[in-house]
């Protein structure tokens, strides 16, 4: 199960955070500062794989920005992989071609699409057409 | 898309882009939460576009780490809402703010249902949202059964269902004894069956953890899940928008294949068949492609269908394909694959039993040992430690050793953990193990564990064997310029103990060994000054013939660091000065230390305990708690040393005397024995086995009550604790040539004394080095005592010698006394004894023995007294008349006015003649406060010889009484009357007898009572109530 999503620049910026464990403030911080030193230098070469205290970090580096998932150690990898970039193709095409400053002025829109995507730890929808459907019926409300 | 932009939250985030560094984005965020308090506190004016935007200000102010310690009510509220836009942001960023221990989230409960349960289905996603990602108890008490509705309902769009499974996911996983899921099988059966992938995907998730619960009761869904595998195996009806890469959902193939791994076994061949079919093709169909997310699906897809082979195992043929093919993969440079290669081939070794196959690619392994990225090597570490077993060990132990000097940082210590464990478990030889821990703290000393050294220590410490090659091994290392700390503790426990044995050697005398260490001194925290300290004080205990030089030395040392500020090494410094000069009792207080008892390695432990935190208990290890496939009886084996069986000690001690002593009254040595059986052990022919010694030694030393080392060592010092200047004083008082008595006793040999006058069998005598039991039988005037004499060190004691000091009126021949005790032995010394006529006084055994320099000297009474030759004896009134009678007056039958008498009722003093065997005949005096008894005495002059007693009490002064006593020989009534005078005085062991009186005390421990002269009871009486 995903224990927490980070959102994070290179320069440690969190973009966004959604924890799905119960995590005091204080400890929420000290994790977004960990998982971002512990990705930030890692050689593009390397794995997208890093142990984070009992669990396990799966990452992908867009541009400037990092995408985490803290997962547990017997959980699929590769699988948590693809849907970060699941979600970033999601955000792409809702943003039309996604940028950090979509993220960073839309992050409210962020955690709506995010709600869609994820729910309690888990996968809840991996069609992206069903997503995108999901958000311009949600515009709408707006 | 349009952007429904909220103007104010767009200029706030420019802002704080804009800013030019941290302080004045501070500056700016303390404005922005000044505003939003103000505007708070004054809600009335807030339109709830305004409360809106506000909170996502604050949401963002969040984001960017700062403390939001205020507006979580805000937010809450907007949760009750009426419109979708402010309802929508208040779920939204209470599920952010907030977690499931905020006491806030309370307020929302009822909104919260009402929306699950209300017709708006918008509002129903929103509420199902936030609670399954923060929903705690008190939510799954109050929402579980209307989220299980949702969930099946039929007339719910599948957007609302498969929100309603992960939430009730998540509030099972949390509280599943709050979630009733009774009958739920047949509800997941039939989920199973939906169409929407979306609401599959979500379902099976749900499905999971269900599962990895409790696999029987969904025994009906498994044949569903193999079709779901099926049909996205072979592409058969899956939407488009549901391929990824042109791989039908890849996430919901994993997450089907995961749901099967929780099942034991697929019963239905047709099931089976179909299942491995799918498996065959996704084995051997994955190939590898340009494109990186499709590789990765694929390869996602492939490894959790290598993981159900390997849970469903039988099908052999297959097995040998995913070995080949994990084969493959830890060869590749795709390091993500290589990764899962190496992680799965670690699994692959937990369910199956590959190692041999497996340790065809050592090499292929080691290197990625080597390999730039932490994950890969990790993932190499833990393989080999999996595949390591005596045939290999060597070298992956020799690779990580020679590895660890590169190691970075974050990898040493389990590099070290690791090495630890895999050379205490697989050691071809002990001697290796020695090297590969001492190499590990050389390398990696900070990263070495107490847990390690200790372990090592204990190694040692219980094999003989290794433990000169320990000490010559430590000594090197110590012999290097820079030495890690860890090392010199290591070394200054293990010279310590054991560097006498190389004391022939160059270069290896006590003053050379202890320079070698004193060196370290300076350089090292307090904890290792004090195991210096205790190193020290063993050099100088194990240096024979004495070196003043060196004793002045370390007495210097030991002077420095009595003022220590350090408490430890105060006490250690003054303890072990004070020792220092105790002669025979330094000897063995500071005696090597006993062996360790046999048990799990901590190290394992800690390895094994390794907390792993996930969702659900993984497949592998649900299956590793059914079966124990043969590498994990591997994994599981024992130090090749073994563990010796162990044998309880009641074995193998002396069972008559403590079985002999439990039914008797509760004496206080009774206790005393108890716990001291332990060291107590029959006369073995042989030396005893080293085995045997463990075992005896575990809970005298170890684990069981304060020992006899423990105990002396308190003694010793305990008259020195005034500080260093009650040191001197005592020093200066006790002149060296009269040391000869430093050996304290463990317990009040009087107290001992007497207790045995009353029972048959105990312990005479003990201290640190020797326990004297007795044990005996007496017939009419004849007794048969058995002395055990009992070596409780580890070195021999010698020049023994035992001497009866008879009196007049006893006969005793003891049997030949060995001049030498073995270590931990027990020797018995049978002794006769004759009773030739009546008396008091008492024989006294002089017993001596030699321990190291020390003579130790003690005189014990013998409990070969009067009333042991009593035999207890019921007389009629027809009997006891006509004798009494009989017997006239003075010298055969006396009276006396006894007083100070210790009160007692009657039926307690009746207790008290019994326990001397003299009866008293109830009903032969009319008065109830009197007693009339009887009992007749044996010796070789008197023959058996009828005595009679009378006692005539004083209820209303029970201080004093009448005694009036007769027999057929004067000698004999004199005395008894004396002897029983003397119970009713002083009651010296009496049961319940507080405190022994002051006459008891009054002897001096080590010699035998003065004697008072039998002619002058005045002078007795006046003696002991004066």
């Amino acid at each position: 199960m995903i224990r927490f999503i980070l959102l994070q620049n290179r320069q440690g910026k969190t973009r966004l955070a959604k924890y799905y464990v119960p995590l005091e403030d204080s400890e929420k911080h000290k994790v977004e500062y960990e998982v971002h030193r512990l990705v930030v230098n890692r050689d593009p070469k390397f794995t997208n794989f890093v142990e984070f205290r009992t669990h396990k970090v799966i990452y992908r580096r867009y541009a400037g920005l990092f995408f985490s998932l803290c997962v547990d150690i017997t959980d699929n990898e590769l699988a948590y992989l693809e849907s970060i970039h699941l979600f970033v193709e999601i955000l792409d095409h809702f943003f039309s071609n996604v940028c950090e400053l979509d993220l960073v002025f839309n992050f409210h829109k962020v955690y709506l699409i995010l709600d869609e995507f994820i729910l309690a730890g888990e996968l809840q929808e991996t069609s992206k057409k069903a997503i995108i459907e999901r958000m311009g019926e949600l515009e709408k409300l707006e | 898309m349009a952007m429904h932009g909220m103007r104010g939250l767009s200029v706030f985030i420019s802002d704080i882009r804009n800013c030019p560094n941290k302080d004045q984005e501070r500056l700016r965020v303390d404005k922005e939460l000044g505003n939003i308090r103000t505007r708070f506190k004054n809600e009335k004016g807030l339109t709830p576009y305004e409360k809106k935007k506000y909170v996502w200000k604050m949401l963002y102010i969040y984001m960017l780490g700062y403390d939001v310690d205020f507006g979580h009510m805000e937010a809450v509220s907007l949760i009750s809402a009426p419109k979708y836009p402010e309802k929508q942001v208040g779920y939204i960023v209470t599920s952010c703010l907030l977690n499931e221990n905020h006491d806030f989230l309370r307020l929302a409960i009822n909104t919260v249902r009402n929306d699950i349960i209300g017709r708006n289905e918008t509002f129903q996603c929103l509420a199902l949202t936030m609670v399954g990602n923060i929903g705690g108890r008190e939510f799954a008490e109050s929402l579980a059964p209307d989220v299980q509705k949702l969930l099946l309902s039929s007339s719910c769009r599948p957007l609302v269902r498969k929100k309603a499974a992960l939430c009730l996911l998540r509030l099972y996983r949390k509280n599943p004894d709050v979630v009733n899921v009774d009958g739920w099988a047949d509800r997941m059966a039939q989920l199973l069956d939906e169409r929407d992938l979306g609401v599959l995907t979500s379902s099976m998730s749900l499905l999971v953890a269900l599962v990895a619960n409790n696999h029987e009761a969904y025994w009906t869904c498994l044949p569903k899940c193999v079709k779901i595998l099926e049909r996205l195996a072979r592409n058969q009806d899956v939407p488009q928008e549901y391929t990824y890469y042109g791989i039908p959902s890849p996430w919901l193939q994993v997450k089907t294949m995961r749901a099967l791994q929780y099942f034991p076994a697929i019963e239905d061949p047709n099931t089976r068949r179909t299942l491995f079919e799918v498996l065959q093709r996704i084995l051997m169909g994955t190939d590898v492609v340009k494109n990186v997310n499709k590789n990765n699906a694929s390869h996602a897809v492939l490894f959790e269908a290598l993981a159900l082979v390997m849970h469903l195992d039988a099908e052999k043929e297959m097995m040998s394909q995913c070995v080949a093919l994990l084969g493959k993969f830890i060869a590749v440079r795709e390091p993500n694959i290589r990764y899962l290669g190496l992680e799965n081939m670690t699994r692959m070794l937990m369910v199956t039993d590959v190692q041999d196959i497996i340790k065809r690619h050592q090499a292929q392994i080691i290197t990625s040992l080597k390999d730039p990225d932490i994950s890969i090597r990790r993932r190499a570490l833990d393989l080999l430690y999996g595949m390591c077993d005596v045939t290999n060990a060597k070298d992956i132990v020799e690779e990580i050793l020679q590895y660890l000097s590169t190691a970075d940082f974050a990898m040493r210590e389990e590099l070290s953990l690791k090495a630890a464990i895999l050379a205490e478990k697989f050691a071809p030889d002990l001697s290796w193990y020695v090297d590969v821990i001492l190499q590990l703290i050389d390398k990696a000393g900070d990263f070495i564990s107490d847990d390690i050294w200790f372990r090592v220590v204990q190694f040692v410490t219980n094999n003989e064997d290794l433990q000169p090659y320990a000490a010559t091994k430590v000594k090197e290392y110590l012999e290097k310029p820079a030495v890690h700390e860890t090392m010199v503790k290591v070394s200054a426990y293990i010279l310590g103990e054991y560097s006498h044995l190389l004391s022939r050697r160059p270069g290896c005398s006590p003053k050379e060994i202890f320079s070698i260490l004193h060196e370290k001194l300076p350089t090292v925290s307090t904890t290792t000054i004090s195991i210096l300290l205790s190193a020290y004080a063993k050099i100088l205990m194990h240096t024979q013939p004495p070196d003043q030089e060196l004793q002045n030395q370390i007495w210097a040392i030991f002077n420095k660091y009595e003022s220590c500020i350090d408490a430890e090494i105060q006490q250690r410094a003054v303890e072990y000065f004070a020792l220092s000069r105790k002669g025979a009792a330094l000897m063995d207080i500071l005696a090597e230390m006993p062996k360790f008892p046999e048990r799990q390695s901590s190290l394992i432990k800690k390895a094994e305990d390794a907390e792993i935190d996930t969702a659900e208990q993984s497949a592998i290890k649900l299956r590793a708690q059914q079966q124990t496939s043969n590498a994990l009886v591997v994994t599981d084996s024992r130090p090749a040393n073994g563990t010796p069986p162990q044998v309880p000690v009641g074995q193998l001690s002396l069972v008559k005397v403590p079985s002999m002593i439990s039914n008797e009254d509760h004496n206080s040595t009774d206790h005393a024995l108890s716990h001291e059986n332990g060291t107590l052990s029959k006369v073995d022919p042989q030396p005893p086995s080293a085995d045997l010694l463990g075992d005896l030694l575990g809970p005298l030393a170890i684990e069981g009550p304060p020992g006899a080392t423990v105990q002396s060592e308190h003694n010793a010092v305990s008259g020195m604790e005034g500080g260093p200047g009650a040191v001197d004083d005592v020093s200066a008082i006790v002149p060296i040539e009269e040391q000869e008595n430093t050996v304290q006793p463990i317990g009040n040999i009087a107290e001992r004394f007497h207790a045995l006058c009353l029972k048959d069998s105990g312990v005479l005598y003990e201290d640190p080095h020797i326990q004297i039991g007795i044990k005996a039988e007496w017939r009419a005037h004849h007794g048969r005592l058995v002395l055990f004499l009992g070596n409780k060190n580890i070195a021999p004691l010698v020049s023994v010698q035992a001497l009866i000091l008879p009196p007049a009126h006893l006969k005793i021949e003891l049997s030949l006394v060995p001049d030498t005790i073995p270590p931990r032995a027990q020797v018995q010394c049978p002794l006769e004894v004759a009773n030739l006529r009546p008396s008091r006084d008492v024989a006294v055994l002089d017993f001596s023995y030699k321990f190291g320099a020390n003579m130790v000297n003690v005189k014990l009474r013998l409990p070969a007294v009067l009333n042991k030759f009593l035999q207890p004896i019921t007389v009629s009134a027809e009997e006891f008349f006509p004798q009494w009678r009989s017997l006239t007056g003075p010298p055969l039958k006396l009276q006396e006015v006894v007083r100070g008498v210790r009160p007692m009722p009657l039926p307690e003093m009746a207790n008290l003649l019994h326990s001397f065997r003299i009866m008293t005949c109830p009903g032969l005096d009319p008065n109830p406060n009197n007693l009339v008894a009887s009992t007749t005495f044996y010796s070789e002059s008197t023959r058996a010889m009828l005595c009679l007693i009378r006692i005539e009490t004083d209820p209303a002064d029970r201080t004093q009484l009448r005694m009036t006593l007769g027999s057929g020989d004067p000698t004999l009534t004199f005395e008894l009357k004396e002897f029983i005078k003397e119970q009713l005085i002083s009651i010296p062991m009496a049961p319940r007898a507080p405190a022994p009186p002051a006459a008891a005390l009054a002897t001096p421990a080590a010699t035998p009572t003065p004697q008072i002269p039998p002619n002058d009871p005045a002078a007795l009486l006046a003696g002991l109530l004066g």
